[in-house]
C-alpha cells in the first residue's frame, strides 16, 4: 500500500470521529450506532487491493490517491442542469447535488399521503425509527469496505416506502450530479427503498457530473421488494472523464415478486457496479440487465449477484458490452443455488465487442449450485463486430460506419428495449446512437 | 456495362480466381453455371467488393469506372447489386430500417436528397407486392429466423428496391419452391430493362426457363471455360460436366 491510500483511509476515519465529537445526544441513536458499526467495518477491511479476490481487474489505487471533499457545497441551479437533463415524462423528480437532497430542484407528483417519496434526511427527521430500522438491514453483512464506508458517512440520499398495493403511477427519478467545477468532491448516497405486498414501482437512478475536477460516488441502494412486488430499477451513468463511481444495489426479494434492474454505464472514468439480489422467497423472478461503452481508458466493472435460497424462483441475466480504444471491462456473475432452492432457473449471459486490440474484457460467470434439481446456464462471448453482417449492409450502399452504428445500435437494443421508462429508454437510444456516431 | 479482363483473386494465398474475362452490356442477362467450388461465388463477392478477397490481377470496369478501387458501399451505389447465396441475419435491425438506411445513403452519394417516411413506405409497399413479400417480414430482424426461401425472397426484394443496373444473383434459385421460384423469377424480369443487366449464378435449367438467358459461361477452376447460347444450359442438364472437364483436361 503507498502513503497515499493511508491517507485517504486515515482522513476519513478522522474525519468520521470529528464530526462524532459534535453530535451530543445523537451519537447515541440507533442510526449512528450502525454507522460506528459501519466505520469499524470500514477500518477493518480497508480499501481492497488487487489482490483482494473481489477486486482483481479493477484497481483503486488511482480512485484513492487523492482526497475528495465530501461536504462541499454546490450553487447549481436549474440553468446549469439544462444539459444534464433526462427529458422528464411526468415524474418524481429527486435531485441529490453533493450527495444531499435539492428540494428547489426536485419535484414529487405522486400523494405524499399514499407514498412515501422523500430525502433519507428528512425521512429521518419525521420518523427516526423506522429510518433507523431499515438503514443498513440489507447490507448489514456486506463484507464490502466501500459499503461500509458508506454506512459511516450517510447523510442523504432517498427514502421511498410504498404500502401494500399501492401502484406508483409516475416513476420515480433520482438524479445525483456532482457539481465538480471548483473542486474534487465526493458524496456517498444511501438510498432505501421498500416496496409493499402487491405495489408497483419503476424507478431510475441517474448520475451525472458537472465540470472537469474529480467526483468519487460511493452509492448503496438497498431495496427491500414485498410479496407479489413489482420493482423497475434502472441505473444510468454518464458521468465525466475524470469521475470514479462504486456502487451497491442490495435487493432481497419475497415469494411471487418480480424485479427488473437495468445497468447502464455510459461514461465515467472508473466504474464498479455490484448488483447483489437474494432471491428470498419462491416464485421470484429477478432479471438483471446491463450495458457498457466504456471507450479512452475507461473502466468498467459489474459485479452481480443471485442468490437463490428458496425453492422455484428464477434469475435471469444479460449483459452487454462494446469496449474501444484501451478501455477495460470486467464482469463477475455469481449464481448461488442453496441446498433449499430446488427447481431454480438460473440464466447468465454476458456478450462483448472489443473493437480495439487494445481494449480487453474480462468475464468471469460464478456458479455454486447446492441443490441437485435445478437449470442453470451461463455463457460469454467476446467478439469482433460480425464481418459478414458489415460487409453485407455495405453491399447494399449503407457506408462503413454507419453500418457499424446500425449493427452496434441492434447489439445493444435487446438491453435498451427493456427499459420500461419511456423518457429514460429514449435518452438511452440518443446517447447511444450520438456515442456510436462519434467514431 | 461491365467489362471484367483477367480477373485473379486468392484467399489466404489459395488462388481461386484465375484470369475471368466477362463482357455484359446493357440489358443483357448472362449466367453463370458450373460445378461446386470453382469460383462462381467467388467471382460474385469480388465483384461486389468483399475484402477478404484479395484481388491479384486483372480489371473490372463498370460503366467506366474500375470499381476495384471502390469500396462495397460505394458500388452499390454506382448500381451493383449482389444476392446473397447465403443472405446474412442481422438481429436487431429490422428489414425496413435497414433498407431505408440503404436507400437514403445511396441518395445521399448521389447527391440526392432523403425520402421521407411517407414516400419511402409507399415505394415499398409496392415492390412488396411485386414479390408478395410479407408485410411481417419487414418488420422483423433482417433475416433473423426467416426461412431458406423467405431469405431469398427478402434478397430480391431489396433488389426491386435498389433498382440497381447489374444485379448479380447468387444462387437466388436454391430452396425455393415452385410457386416461389415464378414470383422471384416475375420479379426479375419486371426489373429488366434495355439499360439494366443480370448476371444469374445457378446451378439449374427451370430458372433459366424463366429469366432466360442471352449467354450462357460454365466457371470451372477459376476459368470461364465454355460460353454459348441459352441452349447450353440444356445441353448441361443433360449432360452433366465431365465432357466439360474432359475439354478442359485434354487442352491441358
Ligand atoms: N474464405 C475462404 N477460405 C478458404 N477457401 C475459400 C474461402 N472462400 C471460398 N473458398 C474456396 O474457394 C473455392 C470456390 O468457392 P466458391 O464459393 O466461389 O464456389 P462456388 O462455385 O460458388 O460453389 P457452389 O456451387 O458450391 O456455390 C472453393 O474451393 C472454396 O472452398
Ligand atoms: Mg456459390
Amino acid at each position: 500500500m503507498s502513503t497515499e491510500t493511508i491517507d485517504l483511509k486515515t482522513r476519513l476515519i478522522t474525519d468520521f470521529h470529528a464530526r462524532e465529537a459534535v453530535m451530543n445526544g445523537e451519537a447515541s441513536s440507533e442510526f449512528h450506532q450502525k454507522k460506528r458499526a459501519g466505520l469499524a467495518r470500514f477500518e477493518q477491511l480497508g480499501f481492497p487491493s488487487i489482490k483482494h479476490e473481489e477486486w482483481k481487474y479493477s484497481n483503486v489505487r488511482d480512485l484513492i490517491s487523492v482526497s475528495y471533499d465530501f461536504n462541499a457545497d454546490s450553487s447549481i441551479g436549474l440553468a446549469e442542469l439544462e444539459d444534464l437533463k433526462v427529458p422528464a415524462q411526468e415524474a418524481n423528480i429527486l435531485y441529490f447535488v453533493n450527495g444531499r437532497y435539492n428540494a428547489e430542484l426536485s419535484t414529487i407528483i405522486s400523494p405524499v399521503e399514499k407514498i412515501t417519496i422523500s430525502s433519507l434526511s428528512e425521512a429521518y427527521k419525521n420518523d427516526p425509527a423506522k429510518v433507523a430500522s431499515h438503514f443498513n438491514e440489507l447490507t448489514k453483512d456486506a463484507e464490502d469496505a466501500f459499503t461500509a464506508l458508506n454506512t459511516a458517512f450517510t447523510q442523504d440520499g432517498v427514502f421511498i416506502h410504498i404500502p401494500d398495493n399501492q401502484s406508483v403511477e409516475h416513476p420515480i427519478i433520482l438524479r445525483f450530479v456532482s457539481d465538480a467545477r471548483e473542486k474534487n468532491v465526493g458524496s456517498q448516497p444511501r438510498n432505501i427503498i421498500s416496496v409493499g405486498k402487491n405495489a408497483h414501482v419503476k424507478l431510475a437512478e441517474a448520475f451525472r457530473t458537472l465540470g472537469d475536477q474529480r467526483s468519487f460516488t460511493n452509492a448503496v441502494t438497498e431495496i427491500h421488494v414485498a410479496e407479489e412486488a413489482n420493482v423497475q430499477y434502472y441505473k444510468v451513468q454518464n458521468e465525466s472523464e475524470n469521475a470514479y463511481h462504486v456502487g451497491t444495489t442490495q435487493v432481497r426479494m419475497l415469494d411471487r415478486s418480480h424485479f427488473y434492474a437495468g445497468t447502464v454505464t455510459l461514461n465515467g472514468k472508473f466504474t464498479r457496479n455490484n448488483l447483489n439480489i437474494v432471491l428470498d422467497g419462491e416464485h421470484c423472478d429477478a432479471h438483471m440487465y446491463g450495458l457498457y461503452f466504456p471507450d479512452g481508458s475507461q473502466h468498467v466493472d459489474n459485479h452481480t449477484v443471485a442468490d437463490h435460497q428458496k425453492p422455484n424462483s428464477e434469475s435471469n441475466e444479460l449483459y452487454k458490452g462494446i469496449l474501444r480504444d484501451k478501455s477495460k471491462g470486467v464482469f463477475n456473475g455469481k449464481i448461488f443455488v442453496r441446498p433449499d432452492a430446488q427447481k431454480t432457473n438460473a440464466f447468465q449471459s454476458c456478450k462483448n465487442i472489443v473493437l480495439s486490440p487494445d481494449a480487453t474484457m474480462n468475464t468471469k460467470p460464478q456458479l455454486e449450485i447446492f441443490a441437485d434439481d435445478v437449470k442453470c446456464s451461463h455463457g460469454t462471448t467476446t467478439g469482433q463486430i460480425d464481418e459478414e453482417a458489415l460487409f453485407y449492409m455495405r453491399s447494399r450502399g449503407i457506408s462503413q460506419p454507419e453500418a457499424m452504428s446500425l449493427l452496434m445500435f441492434a447489439f445493444c437494443a435487446d438491453v435498451v428495449s427493456q427499459i420500461k421508462i419511456d423518457s429514460v429508454r429514449e435518452y438511452l437510444e440518443n446517447v447511444i446512437t450520438k456515442k456510436l456516431a462519434s467514431k | 456495362m461491365l467489362s471484367i479482363n483477367d480477373l485473379r483473386a486468392s484467399i489466404e494465398g489459395k488462388e481461386i480466381l484465375k484470369g475471368i474475362n466477362l463482357e455484359v452490356k446493357p440489358g443483357e442477362v448472362h449466367a453463370i453455371m458450373g460445378p461446386n467450388g470453382s469460383g462462381k461465388s467467388t467471382l460474385a463477392s469480388v465483384l461486389a467488393g468483399r475484402e477478404e478477397y484479395e484481388v491479384t490481377g486483372g480489371s473490372v470496369v463498370f460503366d467506366g469506372k474500375d470499381i476495384l478501387e471502390l469500396a462495397p458501399e460505394e458500388r452499390a451505389a454506382e448500381g451493383i447489386f449482389l444476392a446473397f447465396q447465403y443472405p446474412v441475419e442481422i438481429p436487431g435491425v429490422t428489414t425496413i430500417n435497414f433498407l431505408k438506411t440503404a436507400v437514403n445513403e445511396i441518395r445521399k452519394y448521389k447527391g440526392e436528397s432523403p425520402l421521407d417516411a411517407a414516400q419511402f413506405l409507399k415505394m415499398v409497399r409496392e415492390k412488396a407486392k411485386l414479390v408478395s413479400m410479407n408485410d411481417s417480414l419487414l418488420k422483423r430482424a433482417l433475416n433473423e429466423g426467416f426461412s431458406g426461401g423467405e431469405k431469398k425472397r427478402n434478397e430480391i426484394f431489396q433488389m426491386a428496391v435498389l433498382e440497381p443496373k447489374l444485379a448479380i444473383l447468387d444462387e437466388t434459385d436454391s430452396g425455393l419452391d415452385i410457386d416461389a421460384l415464378r414470383i422471384v423469377a416475375e420479379g426479375v424480369n419486371s426489373l429488366r430493362s434495355p439499360e439494366r443487366s443480370t448476371i444469374v449464378v445457378t446451378h439449374y435449367q427451370r430458372l433459366l426457363d424463366y429469366i432466360v438467358p442471352d449467354y450462357v459461361h460454365v466457371l470451372y477452376k477459376g476459368r470461364i471455360v465454355k460460353s454459348g447460347p441459352k441452349e447450353l444450359a440444356l445441353e448441361l442438364e443433360e449432360k452433366g460436366y465431365d465432357w466439360i472437364k474432359a475439354e478442359v483436361e485434354a487442352v491441358g
